[in-house]
């Protein structure tokens, strides 16, 4: 097992709804999507973003598209307009979910 | 100001008095104003007014002024256009009769329920705010607008009645996608599968660029031509299948991943997308690379439309600021959050009591928060400068008002080598914030109207 980066298996976009955070991220190539489901779990996100997230966090399945969509609720300090933050619509997310270390057998 | 350096200019955006909306005198009157333009030079002036289409007193206007054209326009507020699409439909008849354009205008009102809000309350009708569950009666006096989301099915009734131009209030992003294929394919209300085909391909096009190589992240570096990039075009058949693609000679780029990037952004449950026309599946959808800059969508299918409409209410939420100092090397990592503590101890002092105040450190980890990690310990001191970015929220505006004032204080009292003044105090805004709800359909009527050309 070695440690990748997600951003050399995946790309992604994010948005929002209100004060939750969505991040999609989807398989650069269809045989890494196995690898997305098993190691990128909604625990391992609600970890990644502490600090960020302070609701829950679900995660949704897109075999379809080889891509999963994560809802980070409670993670833009209101949202909208009532957010203090430098990206009050989360649209950095994405990429700062592709920072994450994942273990993956061989690429 | 000079002849030379305004001669042939267009003033896009003159406002001129009286106007009853707005509280504060305007220096001018529209006579005065195009007379100013005509003097300085001016190739047009563009007259704005908050309270009606400006079309006939720039008509007036004109027959007194001469040496510049003055022409009309309409202000996208509730009371001349934007979301009164009576007010806009007037002044497209009122453009395309002086044009001597025949044109059928139709206009869908009735998503403003902002006078019905106190009848909807007393019925039990609460309102309820989707994203905390509290009741809008929690802040009914705060409320400044209230609209329902309409869906595809007004438009479509408008275009059966022989519009060309529909005007609407608010109505959904995918409806205006999903309306022209109803309309010309004769799908039906029911066909659950085709109406979540048009309302996925609505959400693949309603945010400009974002299918066809903007903000993507695949190859992002070798998407051509992004000055001129081609906006998404949906080549719909009838069966629900339809290709996403954009005019040739247009930059951007058209692949399977930049879609997939766009059908996931603002995603909530991809099983039940859910709208006023149906409920679609996004885990349904089968993309293809049709060809160069052409993805094919097809297998998409969805469920029932629920029995709710979405309501978008606005109200006033306190006011908020944010203000930003730039410090620079060395350790300007260090000295951004020194002046962090400083400014927050100033607070404190000053007696001043926030619902947030914020902090970010731009150039070290504001976008990413804790998943980009502090700055290694080799890196910090280097750092070219840091941007602390601070803000602050309250009900209180004199709080918030005083919070202003003590940045540029800040600058000349605290750590050194820091810029970024320039442009004075920050900005008191007042915070219009959104409270979506539900409502019963049986309770609000899409009211479509058509205009003939010349009424």
């Amino acid at each position: 097992m070695a440690k990748r980066k997600l951003i050399e298996l995946a790309h992604a976009r994010s948005g929002d709804k209100g004060d939750t955070a969505n991040v999609g991220i989807i398989a650069r190539k269809p045989e890494y999507y196995p690898i997305l489901v098993r190691e990128v779990t909604a625990e391992r996100v609600k970890e990644h973003f502490a600090g960020v997230c302070l609701g829950k966090v679900q995660r949704y399945e897109l075999p379809n598209l080889g891509a999963l969509n994560f809802l980070l609720l409670e993670s833009l300090d209101g949202g909208g307009t009532l957010s203090l933050k430098a990206d009050p619509q989360g649209k950095t997310y994405s990429s700062a979910l592709l920072r994450m270390e994942i273990d993956v057998d061989s690429l | 100001m000079s002849k030379v350096a305004l001669g042939g200019a267009i003033d896009l955006h003159c406002h001129f008095g009286p106007e009853s909306v707005i509280g504060t005198p305007h220096s001018v009157d529209a006579l005065g104003a195009a007379a100013d333009a005509a003097d300085l030079g001016f190739a047009a002036v563009v007259l704005k007014s908050h309270d009606f289409p400006s079309n006939a007193v720039a008509y007036a206007v004109q027959q007194q002024v001469s040496g510049v054209r003055v022409l009309g326009s309409i202000c996208c507020d509730y009371w001349v256009g934007g979301v009164n699409p009576t007010a806009c439909k007037d002044a497209v008849l009122d453009a395309a009769k002086r044009q001597g354009i025949s044109v059928s205008v139709a206009t869908v009102a009735g998503d403003d329920i902002m006078d019905r809000l106190d009848a909807f309350l007393a019925r039990g009708i609460e309102l309820k705010n989707m994203d905390t569950a509290e009741p809008l009666a929690a802040v009914r006096a705060h409320v400044q607008s209230a609209n329902v989301y309409f869906g595809a099915w007004p438009v479509v009734d408008a275009l059966a009645k022989g519009a060309e131009i529909v005007i609407t209030g608010r109505v959904t992003d995918t409806g205006l996608a999903l309306a022209p294929m109803i309309h010309e394919f004769g799908w039906k209300a029911g066909d659950w599968n085709r109406l979540s085909a048009g309302t996925i391909a609505g959400h693949s096009i309603e945010c400009g660029a974002q299918s066809t190589g903007g903000n993507c992240q695949v190859d992002w570096d070798t998407i051509p031509h992004m000055e001129d990039i081609g906006y998404p075009i949906i080549e719909a058949e009838p069966d629900g299948t339809f290709c996403l693609t954009k005019h040739a000679g247009t930059g951007g780029r058209i692949t399977v991943a930049s879609v997939k990037e766009q059908l996931l952004y603002e995603m909530g449950d991809p099983h039940a997308y859910i709208t006023p026309d149906c409920v679609a599946d996004f885990t349904t959808v089968h993309l293809d690379q049709a060809g160069p800059d052409r993805v094919r969508f097809s297998g998409i299918r969805g469920h029932a439309a629920t029995d709710s409409y979405k309501v978008s209410i606005s109200y006033s939420a306190g006011f908020k600021a944010i203000g930003m100092l730039v410090y620079a090397w060395p350790d300007a990592y260090k000295k951004a959050r020194a002046a962090d503590r400083i400014l927050r101890q100033r607070l404190d002092r000053l007696g001043l009591r926030f619902d947030a105040v914020h902090t970010e450190f731009v150039g070290a980890n504001a976008c990413h928060g804790i998943a980009s990690a502090e700055p290694s310990p080799e890196i910090e001191p280097q750092l070219a400068e840091v941007v602390l970015r601070i803000g602050v929220r309250s009900e209180n505006r004199a709080a918030v008002e005083r919070f202003t004032k003590e940045l540029a204080p800040l600058a000349l009292n605290g750590p050194p080598v820091v810029t970024g003044l320039g442009g004075g105090r920050p900005r008191v805004e007042e915070i219009v914030a959104y409270w979506p709800a539900l409502i019963p359909k049986r309770e609000v009527t899409p009211e479509v109207t058509v205009w003939p050309s010349g009424s």
